[in-house]
């Protein structure tokens, strides 16, 4: 336990000092989605009752969920390449499952911290969405899905430079791809099964019923936690490989 | 306290470490010299537990590396060779994060950080971001955080390295006083001269084998006390005596240049391996 708290609170001290950054470039993204595709195009799209804000906004913030909890990677990385700290875990009598987990939660936090920016700029837009419990559990296991693979990935990569390879053919098409910015029950059955592979898809379909009142699918729930899982085995599993 | 039998690591087809037995005792200030790539830090790095055992065994303080790898972490303090502190972070959190890693509980992470800070001489910067010190503050707090947790045993690996001679025969008065407060002291070196000062007993490592082991004064005096150093052509030689009259001696006899000098630990690495430390 002692060294989860250890590693969770470095890495919480460390966003501290870089929150004012952090937070700006957090809202860089978001902002330009909201103003381009969601203000100055919205009004040529309607989806039923609701404005393409109102359905956009649940995408966004399923998208920042897995960029900022995907973003412990580089974190890890620099500390790992660059500054040789990660040295310092490896000669401390520590666990795999305390540096994972609180490497993991660190991620979460931050993804969380990202969702709340978001939120914020929302309302000078006028969109308020119902951020019950459902809206909640649906964005934590988002986070947890991709700070668990983040870790994984950052143990498995032998340089920053693959770190970035794999946000470029991972998660950037992602990004766009998961039910983000258009349904994807719109699409031919074939696109949205190959679509429904991605976690992001489940993501986005949990957070955008639960926060627009709609029936929300237990199975998108159950997909994320399951997949979650798999990936935080993964990173449990992939801490030794870091070593020579 | 370092109990280490036929250790082996590759990589590749390069053979880092090649079989190396070691025992040091408690106490003790034992010293790795050896050029870059010998496998001083491979060794370092596989009994922390930076780097996984290829072959063979060790144990730290009587807990096998393998086995009981945390039992084995616990007696240990690392400075690696290079600067792996959080440069955001201030000096009191380094401490704390390091102290909070080795399960101290919080009241004796507070003590031992005063304590620790008084004894690097670093009492003023301890809300100072990392960032915000020199070189040879850095290497000192390194030191003071890797006894945060009051080891053993402490493996320094070249921690003088890239500092400038005034400042690193601060660090050597700083290690004097870690061992003779108690510590076992594992060093990796290849400056002579540091080695010579600080070490009880000095392995040459070459090639990832120990290819002599003994007191720094007994390997040197395998050679004579003095040395004749002289062009031959175009090579350098050099030539031991076991007194000063005998060298001077053989020096009138001479019409070339000369350098007298005595006998160090360079020369009889040199003499066994044929090459140069540095």
């Amino acid at each position: 336990m002692h060294g989860f708290v250890a590693i969770y609170l470095r890495e919480m001290l460390i966003l501290k000092c870089r929150l004012k950054r952090q937070l700006a470039g957090m809202a860089v993204s978001p902002l330009l989605y909201l103003v381009t595709f969601g203000y100055a195009m919205g009004d040529l799209i309607r989806f039923g009752e609701q404005s393409y804000l109102h359905f956009l906004l649940p995408g966004l913030v399923a998208m920042a969920s897995m960029t900022q909890a995907f973003a412990i990677a580089t974190d890890i990385n620099v500390a790992r390449f660059y500054w040789n700290i990660f040295e310092e875990f490896q000669a401390a009598p520590i666990g795999n499952l305390a540096y994972v987990a609180g490497e993991t939660l660190a991620g979460m936090t931050r993804a969380l911290l990202g969702v709340g920016v978001i939120l914020l700029l929302a309302l000078p837009f006028g969109v308020v969405l119902h951020y019950g419990p459902l809206f909640w559990l649906a964005v934590l296991l988002d986070c947890f899905v991709f700070a668990s693979l983040a870790v994984a990935m950052a143990m498995l990569v032998k340089s920053h430079a693959d770190q970035s390879l794999l946000t470029s053919f991972i998660i950037t098409p992602m990004a766009f791809l998961g039910g983000t910015f258009f349904p994807v029950d719109k699409l031919p059955a074939w696109v949205q099964a190959a679509l429904h592979c991605l976690p992001l898809t489940h993501a986005s379909n949990a957070i955008r019923a639960s926060s627009l009142g709609r029936p929300v699918a237990g199975i998108d729930y159950l997909v994320l936690l399951l997949v979650g899982l798999a990936f935080f085995w993964l990173a449990l599993h992939s801490v030794n490989r870091a070593r020579d | 306290m370092i109990e280490i039998d036929q250790l082996q690591k590759s990589y590749g087809a390069v053979r880092a470490v090649d079989g190396i037995d070691l025992r040091v005792a408690r106490g003790e200030l034992f010293a790795f010299l050896g050029p870059n790539g010998a496998g001083k830090t491979t060794t370092i790095r596989i009994l922390t537990g930076l780097t996984r055992i290829g072959g063979g065994r060790a144990a730290i303080g009587g807990h096998d590396i393998t086995l009981e790898p945390q039992a084995a972490k616990r007696q240990c303090g690392l400075v690696p060779q290079h600067v792996n502190l959080d440069s955001e972070l201030t000096v009191r959190q380094n401490l704390d994060i390091h102290g909070r890693l080795f399960g101290m509980a919080p009241a004796r992470r507070r003590t031992r950080t005063a304590e620790l800070l008084d004894y690097v001489e670093m009492a003023d910067r301890i809300d100072q971001p990392v960032k915000q010190l020199s070189g040879g503050l850095k290497r000192r707090l390194m030191i003071a955080r890797a006894l945060m947790h009051e080891p053993m045993l402490l493996f320094l690996d070249e921690p003088t390295v890239g500092l400038d001679p005034a400042i690193r025969r601060r660090i050597w008065a700083l290690i004097k006083r870690v061992q003779q407060d108690g510590a076992t002291i594992f060093l990796t070196t290849h400056y002579i001269e540091e080695a010579e000062f600080l070490a009880g007993r000095v392995a040459f490592l070459d090639q990832g084998r120990i290819v002599a082991l003994d007191r720094p004064q007994d390997l040197m005096a395998r050679l004579g006390a003095w040395a004749i150093d002289r062009i031959n052509g175009e090579a350098m030689e050099t030539r031991y005596f076991a007194t000063r009259e005998e060298a001077t001696s053989y020096s009138a006899s001479q019409d070339c240049g000369f350098t007298l000098r005595r006998v160090n630990l360079e020369d009889a690495f040199l003499s066994l391996t044929g090459k140069k430390v540095s």
